[in-house]
């Protein structure tokens, strides 16, 4: 299975190979210590871990829309949002046209679901759907199709399940430790011999630990695999859209959105564009969180001047980062350079309101030129107006991260 | 046996594997090639059942304009007669029926009726989906294109590619210079 999950990268397999390790650690332990035998613990653990693995498998994408509260549209319900979801289909070669939802909120936010790319739904709420033009849109749904393509949902399916049977066991083992165990930790230390005794307590205290810190790593390493996931899937998105500003400019409306998502809750949180969960104004430590910030993640779509390929993506990352890549070798080998298309024309209401802005810009530049003012163009397309007192040689630009030189 | 035999069929064996693993991993790209193909052929087919609802539409609020008209249908006409053709040959002729469809709408533009005429809205929001659905499925046809001649090309996978006689995939471009720069259909 792993082979076709194309640009799949090695990280997130050994993340999770991590986490299936710190489960199978604490089902040992709590054999060890509920049974006095490992087998006992490793049984109970891969029971309830394979329980949760076939709801998840057969029944997670309709609890998961069901939570939600996503219905269903069709292509005569809502034809823009189809069309794109279809269009999108085509760009990144999907075999399956995904299911289309729509989740009533004003929240905005988009979500991918699907056990595997034949049998996958796209969901995306009401607010997002009316705040965003059609290459915005296209950008959101081409995030959410590569969850799909690149088999993401699975991963994280997996994991979330794996994270769940971990809470679940160590929430009910430390439990019965705390509450119950000075009076079974007796009755079992009369019973046994007096030189198992000491063992025992150690046994006893290393569960323990394991138990409190087990879900609060593993937690750790599912959200670093989400975020990694959420980088690929927006350099996916630049490639099949060959327009990465549509999704950056996306990315900029849900960030200044101050709406939270009534229906969402950590276990359905990878799964979004966006961090549902974030609440305004609270920054998110990087560590424990499902999505990377979205100001970075605009940043980097902002960098990629001239080309989408994930090598231009890699390279747009190391420069906002100023540190390695992020994506993987095998991952950028795919296509070659890659051009950029030109933005779609924009609705009539939109043109008439740029317009004007376009113009009322253009005087206010010209009044700064006459004020003795350097108007510096950076290649993401912003323009920087410098004073004339300023001396340094080079500005930031907060728009991409790039540095220009003056 | 002798320690040697065996490396020699060790190494046969890998040998094998690794011409089946190639030759199947050919054969997907270029079915994959052939389906992205088809993928083509099916939103142009769209598009030829769309023109003549929008000419029929556009005729209802715009008589005089029969030139356009004509030039609409009859690109289309020569577009889906050469349907078998090469992609080479079938780009040139779909360029000139976008820059023809392109003409139409500019034509449109100076009917505020006719931009009001919720038919005509439906059938805008088709074409510009099938117009983006063209060049979508355009573009995955020749990634695909790049990825097979990249194998087909490229050591070791080209010596099996010269053995079953692979041949390179045909890229599917668009010829008409003012159809690569507009591609898409304005309607603002």
């Amino acid at each position: 299975m792993w082979e076709q999950i194309r640009s799949n990268q090695v990280r997130s397999v050994i993340l999770l190979g991590l986490i299936a390790a710190i489960l199978l650690a604490v089902g040992y332990f709590i054999g060890l210590i509920f049974f006095e035998s490992a087998i006992g613990g490793l049984i109970i653990a891969l029971v309830i871990w394979a329980i949760m693995s076939l709801v998840a498998y057969f029944q997670g994408d309709s609890i998961l829309l069901g939570m939600a509260g996503a219905r269903k549209v069709g292509p005569s319900d809502a034809p823009r949002l189809y069309n794109v979801v279809e269009e999108m289909k085509i760009a990144s070669g999907l075999e399956k046209m995904p299911n289309v939802y729509v989740i009533d909120d004003p929240a905005l936010n988009a979500f991918a679901t699907g056990r595997d790319p034949t049998k996958a739904s796209v969901a995306i709420t009401t607010g997002l759907l009316q705040k965003l033009n059609r290459d915005e849109l296209q950008g959101v749904i081409g995030h959410e199709i590569s969850h799909i393509k690149n088999r993401d949902v699975l991963l994280m399916a997996i994991t979330s399940v794996m994270l769940g049977t971990i809470v679940i066991l160590a929430w009910y083992a430390s439990r019965v430790l705390i509450f119950g165990g000075i009076a079974g930790g007796n009755r079992r230390s009369s019973s046994s011999s007096g030189g198992g005794g000491g063992a025992q307590v150690i046994i006893l205290i290393v569960g323990l630990v394991l138990m409190i810190l087990a879900p609060i790593m593993a937690q750790f390493i599912y959200y670093a695999i989400s975020r990694k996931r959420e980088y690929l899937a927006d350099a996916s998105s630049a490639l099949y859209t060959r327009y990465p500003e549509g999704l950056a400019s996306a990315l900029e409306k849900i960030g200044a959105s101050t709406h939270q998502l009534k229906k969402a809750n950590q276990a359905t949180a990878p799964m979004y564009i966006a961090n549902p969960l974030n609440k305004e104004g609270r920054k998110l430590s990087d560590l424990t969180s499902t999505h990377p910030p979205i100001s970075e993640r605009i940043k980097i779509l902002r960098a990629m001047a001239g080309g989408v390929s994930f090598t231009d993506y890699n390279s747009a990352y190391s420069q906002v980062h100023g540190r390695g890549g992020v994506l993987s070798k095998a991952a950028m080998g795919a296509v070659g350079a890659v051009g950029m298309r030109q933005a779609s024309p924009s609705a009539p209401g939109e043109m008439a309101l740029s317009e004007k802005a376009a113009r009322s810009r253009e005087v206010s530049d010209m009044m700064l030129k006459m004020d003795k003012y350097r108007i510096v163009d950076c290649p993401c397309g912003a323009k920087w107006k410098v004073p004339p007192g300023y001396t340094e040689d080079s500005i930031y630009c907060t728009r991409c991260g790039r540095t220009i030189k003056l | 046996m002798a320690w040697w035999i065996w490396i020699i069929i060790a190494v046969a064996a890998i040998l094998v594997l690794w011409i089946i693993g190639a030759y199947n991993g050919l054969i997907g790209l270029r079915n994959i090639v052939k389906n992205a193909w088809a993928q083509i052929d099916v939103q142009l087919k769209r598009r030829y059942d769309l023109i003549p609802n929008l000419v029929e539409t556009v005729k209802g609020y715009a008589k005089h304009e029969r030139e356009v008209f004509e030039n609409v249908t009859k690109a289309r006409n020569m577009a889906q007669q050469a349907s078998s053709a090469g992609a080479g040959e079938r780009g040139k002729l779909e360029g000139e029926l976008g820059m023809a469809l392109g003409r139409l709408l500019a034509v449109a533009e100076a009917y505020p009726e006719l931009k009001a005429n919720q038919n005509f809205l439906a059938l805008q929001e088709e074409l510009t989906s099938t117009e983006n659905k063209i060049s979508f499925s355009r573009q995955f046809y020749n990634d695909s294109v790049l990825n097979l001649n990249n194998k087909i090309q490229m050591f070791p996978s080209n010596v099996i590619a010269g053995m079953f006689n692979f041949k390179l995939g045909e890229f599917f471009e668009v010829t008409v210079e003012a159809e690569r720069q507009a591609p898409k259909v304005s309607f603002s």
